[in-house]
């Protein structure tokens, strides 16, 4: 696939449409991304042709369909370079990937007086869990405290740690802000005190290279509909030594291997954590975005996404008005900010009514906001199908809207 | 006074003049927030704050000569101008208009195209509360 955006675009059926009367910018990639048309093929494809539930199906559809969606399964552990298929386990998103070690690690190695530890910066669906599962247990949550630019403070992260931390849950990049935490060293520190990591990569597989080996975290969590494949689905990456002495988490048929009224037995990882009849549509579908992905390349996508961003701040840093939120040195595509005198939700409807589409609102980072003492931010994100001059339709908007309260 | 009925008809037809156009009817909306009467800072509280609504609205209710008066604000102007028109509305009258009133103006000027569904439920609240407040008057009218 040859690199012009035009091309890109052209995989992208949503983007060629107005909204309001005007073409439509689509700046809301971090909340979710458009998929490209092998994806939507792929989902019809599989009902049109293949449809049968996986394993233990005696017939070809069966077999079909279950060698398309654990080749998924591979593709996914090539695309974060875990050692095997087996500790890739597929759920319905980050947020279910989070709960799951929270039910099952959780409950099973973090006790009372325990200490989990995780950031200001973190979304509700990697506070939450872990402040359900200190009340539950008695465990205790300690929270990294963060710089003005969104940075994590390095030594303040490791004066929480200590024998008593059984687990650190940190974001790989930040939602709301771009930040991209320094998860290797984080990790390194963290595994010097004998404590596990989770990395939140809800955000950061979309536009970093990830090698879970390499990086050595323990847990992985991330979302498909982020990388342009399907919502409703997620990944959880575990190590296997891990994996294997974690109890299940949800009970039904896929996740046993014997039932008995006296006594069940557990399948192998990853089938332990998979009850049910699992989203198998849109794993296979899924494979299609992986491809779509690595025939771009991830070094290419991360190199368009900078310039826009880098281009974004230029034009926006000139208006009078403009604030940004979160200006980390190393950051993804996400720009943040308020208006001076105005409402995130105000300045999201008025570019709404140019056809750009942007999220308002604490992007479920309340306690973010809070830090830096405001509401909300209005957020554009950039996705590789983005362009140049998408950017500056954004910024020519966002200085006509700014100059209503900053003449 | 017009009758609730003429006030509806008249934001009709001021929205038909800024037509499809969804950006000029933005920039109207938030205009008309700007004639809201001040809002009292004594009744910035808690209590009078709507719940429901995604931005913050304030809203209280007073009965002057058997009539209720509204005062509202809010910290989004678009808001605020949404606002303003309920007030122009419904404030002045007397509780059982308010109580009965049918707010067709709502769908006939496309509001829920113009702040999206989210936001419309947030509208629909304010309206719930202006209208108890009418009915407890009423009450206390009839007592």
């Amino acid at each position: 696939m040859p690199f012009t955006i035009e091309s890109i675009r052209e995989h992208f059926p949503v983007l060629h449409q107005e909204v309001h009367g005007k073409p439509l910018i689509y700046l809301d990639n971090a909340a979710t991304t458009q998929k490209p048309k092998q994806v939507l093929e792929a989902l019809n494809s599989y009902y049109a042709n293949d449809n049968a539930n996986i394993h233990r199906g005696a017939h070809a559809l069966a077999d079909r369909a279950t060698r398309k969606y654990e080749n998924t399964r591979t593709m996914v552990g090539d695309f974060i370079n875990a050692k095997e298929e087996a500790e890739i386990i597929f759920t319905k998103g980050t947020t279910e990937s989070i709960n799951l070690v929270a039910s099952t690690f959780g409950r099973k190695f973090i006790q009372k007086g325990d200490e989990v530890i995780i950031s200001t910066m973190e979304h509700h669906s990697n506070i939450v869990p872990w402040q359900m599962l200190c009340e539950a247990n008695g465990a205790v949550l300690r929270v990294i405290p963060i710089s003005e630019s969104g940075e994590i403070i390095f030594d303040e992260f490791e004066k929480l740690l200590s024998p008593r931390t059984k687990l650190v849950s940190i974001v790989h990049a930040s939602n709301s802000l771009g930040t991209i935490n320094p998860v290797k060293a984080i990790i390194n520190r963290a595994h010097a005190v004998g404590a596990k990591v989770l990395l939140d990569g809800a955000q950061s597989t979309s536009h970093l290279e990830i090698d879970v080996q390499d990086l050595d975290c323990d847990f992985l969590a991330f979302s498909a509909h982020k990388l342009y494949g399907p919502t409703g689905l997620g990944v959880l990456y575990g190590k296997r030594e891990i994996l294997e002495q974690m109890p299940p988490y949800q009970g039904g048929g896929e996740m046993i291997k014997e039932v008995t009224f006296a006594k069940t037995t557990y399948n192998e990882i990853p089938f332990k954590f998979e009850a049910g009849t699992p989203n198998i549509a849109d794993v296979i579908a899924f494979g299609e975005a992986l491809n779509f992905i690595s025939g771009l390349t991830k070094p290419l996508i991360k190199a368009h996404e900078d310039s826009l961003l880098a281009y974004a701040v230029e034009l926006t840093s000139k208006i009078k008005g403009f604030i940004p939120i979160g200006t980390a040195k190393e950051k993804v595509s996400v720009l943040s900010f308020n208006i001076n005198g105005m409402h995130p939700f105000d300045v999201g409807v008025m570019l709404d009514a140019k056809g750009i589409a942007v999220r308002t609102g604490h992007h479920c980072t309340q306690p973010l906001m809070q830090r830096f003492g405001i509401e909300g931010t209005v957020r554009a994100s950039f996705a590789v199908y983005n362009t140049k001059s998408e950017v500056e339709k954004f910024a020519e908007s966002v200085e006509r809207i700014a100059k209503i309260k900053n003449k | 006074m017009s009758t609730i009925q003429e006030v509806q008809d008249e934001i009709i037809s001021e929205f038909e003049i800024l037509g499809d156009d969804k950006e000029s009817t933005i920039y109207y909306i938030m205009e008309l927030g700007d004639g809201l009467p001040e809002f009292p800072e004594a009744e910035r509280v808690d209590e009078n704050i709507i719940k429901g609504c995604q931005s913050k609205v304030w809203l209280t209710a007073h009965e002057v000569d058997g009539r209720v008066i509204f005062e509202a604000d809010s910290n989004t102007d678009i808001t605020k101008g949404l606002i303003s028109l309920l007030v122009r509305v419904l404030s002045g009258r007397k509780p059982m208009e308010i109580s009965n009133a049918d707010l067709y103006f709502i769908d006939k000027i496309g509001m829920g195209n113009i702040i999206g569904s989210q936001r419309s439920n947030g509208l629909a609240s304010m309206i719930k509360q202006m209208k108890f407040y009418a009915l407890a008057f009423q009450a206390k009218q009839n007592a």
